[in-house]
Formats: structure tokens, C-alpha cells, sequence
């Protein structure tokens, strides 16, 4: 039994839930303890490292300093904004003594720099290839994804120290290993618009539209993700984005998580395939 | 033959802006050398009156008004591209974010105003949470900018999808943290400040 703490964020608690009951389902099936920290609050995301240095590393480090109280060494962190700002606050401190002495006293607690942050995949990439095969129930060789990570898992490299900064590879030999017809494609790391979402839409809408255009290009009938901001772009915006654009999709975005569980045989259901705004059902007839 | 040399001009870099930003940050402007990659590779650019190079250039050049007033920090979606592939260590999102801290302080406005709106209304939200809470973070918004049909469609989809919560997920007896550390926060900078 492994065992990890647990920070899911405001995203896997909202709009990425499927993230968190698909992360939470395969865990499970691979008996991984997942133990939540106990009042985490928010991380600050994009909003506080736009406005104030000291609140954005304040919030992540309080996180931390929660996570060591509860005596958590191994933290996961799957939104792949959370697990930046947690980095890049990390960074911060380490670079600089007298703010590390300031953000003590801000969040008012020890903080002894003890918790180690990973990302889920890389702790599905660590397994054992075997391990996963002998678990895997479902054919998913139907299931044409290419892999998209997005900006803040790898860049800037100094700080994530998480593979491959220009062109990964922990997603694609994960979703192989599942069983996955994995494609190579040009858009991995490109830039999603992320926050924009709600302000500069339009941005948003060209960017992913590039996204999706090369994803189709290449023959693919998914998008894997490990983001809920990558997510929410491009999922609950592709309906608007093929109207301005005048094309079709209909490309489903799922979690990685998501296609695991699909290949360990878990219900659809249980993985949140029903919250997504363009429709699973195609992908999920791939499964056999 | 006359004497070229009397007319040739040399810009001199005025080090004020340049130094704000050091001692915010930490970061040597003046190592750019211009190979403008970081301007190549922004995802960005196309949505920005000056280029990130152009950027750092008139940082160097300290032209304080043209950088606070420029839209390109706030068209800035904070990607990192810039400061992966700087050849000369330049952390250009992280100036990117320090021009919007200082304009702010500076008291200029955002010439991207639904931008700054959305940063503050996210702030307060969480300030009053201590999570993220999607709905009341889009009301305030709203207050904020007068578009309440603004996605309203993809909100009442979204909704029925069960992924907009009605009610905020609270910090379980923590709200207070997040207020403590905000205000913990507003008071040490007003120290820095004096
Ligand atoms: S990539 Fe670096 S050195 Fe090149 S122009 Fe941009 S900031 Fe200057
Ligand atoms: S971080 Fe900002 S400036 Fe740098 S490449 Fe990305 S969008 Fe452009």
C-alpha cells in the first residue's frame, strides 16, 4: 500500500471533478491511499502572482506548511497550475532567505521545506510497466489520443525539473502502457490561453483552435489532458470555437485519468464521462 | 568629407525602471542582448501593442511610461515560453508580472481593464473563501465589467453538467487563514513601501 497527501485544489473540486473522481477511481484500483490535506486553502493561481509576489508564494507555502503538519512527506498535486505555483513558490524561497523569513511570519506557522511535490504522472509513469498491463481490462487500442500537457508541467524546466521541457513523454508512455494507440503531434507544450478563458476569449478561441486543428490532423479521436484549465478550453469552448472557425471537431477531452480508468475497466460513469460538454460517447465505443 | 562621427547619438540607458525591477525581483534586465526569442516563441505576441523584446528594450531603455501603459504584460498569458528559451537567463514572465504589479502601484490603469477586473474579483474570492468560488467569482466579475450575458449559455451548460457548485467549497474552519494572510500580506508590503 502506497500512500501519498492529497492537494486537490479548486479545480478538481468544481469544474475539473472529473479529474478528481477519475484520479481518486484509478488510485484505488492500484490500492494507492490518497490523503487529503487537512483546510487546504486555494493556491493563489494566476490572479495572485499577476498582483503580489509575497501572496503568491504566501498561499502555496501555507499549503505545504499544512501538508508537513499532517505529517505528509509525498504531496500530489494534479492540477498542473497548482503544481507550478507550488514550484515556483518553492523556487522562491530557496533563492531568497529574507523572504522565506517574511513568509513565515505571513502564514504564521513553521515551514521546514520537507514536502516533496509530484505530479500523478509521475507517479503512474514510476510504476512498473507490468504492474499496469496486469491490471489493464479494456482494449483501448480503437482509442487514437494524442497527448497534451500544456504550459506549466514542464516549463520553465529549471523550476518543474519535469521531463522533457519542449516535447514529453511521461503522458504518451503512460496512455501506452494502457493500451492506448498513442500519436505523435506538434502542439504538447503550446499555450492554451489558459486564464484568458473568461476575459480574453477571443485569444482563447484562436489558440486552442490550433490545438484541436493539429490533434484532428494527425488522425486522433482524443485529447488527453492533465489540466483542468487545458480541459475547460478546450472542451467547454470547442462548440464556440468550431462556429467561429467554421469547422468540426468534435474531439473529446479527456483526463488522462480518465483513460486509464477506462482501461482498468472502470464505469464510464464513475470516471465523470457524462460531465463533458462535447459528448464521450464516440471514444467510449472504442473501448472494448 | 564631414565628420560623421559629431552626428551619431547613443541612447543611454536610464537605470531607474531597471532598478525597481531588480529589487522586486531580482532580476538583471540588462543582460538581454535582443536576439528577441522570447518575442519568436510568445504565443501571445499577436494580442500585444509591444513585442516582449520590444518590452524589455524600453525597460532597459527606462521608458517607465510607455512600459506601465503598454498592453503587453496584461496580454501576457504567464505560459513561460519566453523564459525557458532566453539564451541569457532573462525571467520575462516574471518581469511580465512585475510591470503589472508596478503600474498598479504606480496607479496606472490597466489598459486591459477586464483583465485587472477578473485578477481582483478571483482575490477577493478567495480573501472571502479561501477557495475558488466559480460562481460568485463570475458575479463579481460581472459587477465589474457590466457583461452579464458574457457566456452566459456556456455557464447555464456548464451548470447543468453539475461543474459550477452553487455553494462555495469553504476551507473547513480555515476561511480565517486565507483572510489572515491577506492582510498579513497587505501590511508587509506597506512596510516595503516606507
Ligand atoms: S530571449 Fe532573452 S536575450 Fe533574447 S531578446 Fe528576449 S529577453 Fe533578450
Ligand atoms: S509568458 Fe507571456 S510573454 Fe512569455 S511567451 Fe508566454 S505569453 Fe509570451
Amino acid at each position: 500500500m502506497t500512500r501519498y497527501g492529497y492537494y486537490p485544489g479548486c479545480s478538481l473540486h468544481s469544474t475539473g471533478a472529473e479529474y478528481d473522481h477519475s484520479f481518486k477511481a484509478v488510485c484505488n484500483s492500484f490500492k494507492i491511499e490518497l490523503e487529503e490535506v487537512p483546510g487546504w486553502v486555494c493556491c493563489g493561481t494566476s490572479p495572485a502572482h499577476a498582483s503580489s509576489h509575497l501572496l503568491a508564494t504566501a498561499l502555496p507555502i501555507k499549503n505545504l506548511a499544512l501538508a508537513e503538519y499532517a505529517g505528509i512527506n509525498e504531496l500530489v498535486v494534479p492540477c498542473a497550475a497548482c503544481f507550478s505555483r507550488f514550484k515556483m513558490s518553492l523556487r522562491e524561497l530557496s533563492e531568497n532567505e529574507k523572504l522565506s523569513e517574511e513568509i513565515k511570519e505571513i502564514i504564521g506557522s513553521a515551514f521546514q521545506n520537507k514536502v516533496k511535490i509530484i505530479h500523478p504522472l509521475e507517479v503512474f509513469d514510476k510504476m512498473e510497466e507490468k504492474n499496469i498491463k496486469d491490471a489493464v481490462k479494456k482494449n483501448l487500442s480503437g482509442m487514437k489520443v494524442v497527448c497534451y500537457y500544456g504550459c506549466l508541467l514542464t516549463r520553465p524546466p529549471k523550476v518543474m525539473q519535469f521531463d522533457n521541457v519542449e516535447y514529453p513523454m511521461s503522458m504518451d508512455r503512460v496512455m501506452q502502457k494502457c493500451g492506448a494507440t498513442v500519436l505523435d503531434w506538434s502542439y504538447k507544450t503550446d499555450c492554451c490561453g489558459a486564464t484568458f478563458s473568461l476575459t480574453e476569449t477571443d485569444a482563447v478561441l484562436k489558440l486552442t483552435n490550433k490545438i484541436l486543428e493539429n490533434a484532428k490532423a494527425v488522425g486522433a479521436n482524443a485529447i488527453a489532458v492533465a489540466c483542468p484549465l487545458c480541459h475547460a478550453n478546450l472542451d467547454t469552448r470547442q462548440a464556440e470555437i468550431e462556429e467561429k472557425y467554421q469547422t468540426q471537431y468534435g474531439l473529446p477531452i479527456l483526463y488522462f485519468t480518465q483513460i486509464m480508468g477506462l482501461a482498468l475497466g472502470i464505469e464510464p460513469k464513475e470516471l465523470g464521462m457524462k460531465k463533458h460538454l462535447v459528448p464521450t460517447e464516440p471514444v467510449l465505443a472504442a473501448v472494448k | 568629407m564631414t565628420d560623421q562621427t559629431a552626428t551619431v547619438k547613443t541612447i543611454i540607458p536610464s537605470g531607474d525602471l531597471l532598478k525597481e525591477i531588480e529589487k522586486e525581483i531580482g532580476v538583471n534586465v540588462n543582460t538581454c542582448y535582443q536576439c528577441r526569442k522570447c518575442s519568436a516563441g510568445c504565443p501571445m505576441s499577436w494580442a500585444m501593442d509591444y513585442t516582449p523584446a520590444q518590452l524589455i528594450h524600453a525597460i532597459r531603455l527606462g521608458q517607465s511610461a510607455l512600459v506601465f501603459n503598454s498592453k503587453t504584460m496584461w496580454m501576457c498569458s504567464a505560459c513561460q515560453t519566453c523564459t525557458t528559451r532566453c539564451p541569457q537567463d532573462v525571467d520575462i514572465a516574471r518581469i511580465m508580472d512585475t510591470c503589472k504589479i508596478l503600474a498598479i502601484k504606480q496607479g496606472f490603469s490597466s489598459p486591459v481593464p477586464r483583465v485587472h477586473k477578473f485578477n481582483k474579483a478571483a482575490l477577493r474570492n478567495i480573501k472571502w473563501f479561501g477557495r475558488m468560488y466559480e460562481l460568485g467569482m463570475i458575479g463579481d466579475l460581472k459587477m465589474r465589467t457590466f457583461e452579464f450575458f458574457k457566456d452566459a449559455g456556456m455557464g447555464i451548460k456548464m451548470f447543468f453538467k453539475g461543474k459550477l457548485n452553487v455553494f462555495p467549497s469553504i476551507s473547513p474552519s480555515r476561511t480565517s487563514t486565507t483572510w489572515k494572510i491577506f492582510s498579513n500580506v497587505a501590511k508587509k508590503e506597506k512596510e516595503h513601501r516606507a
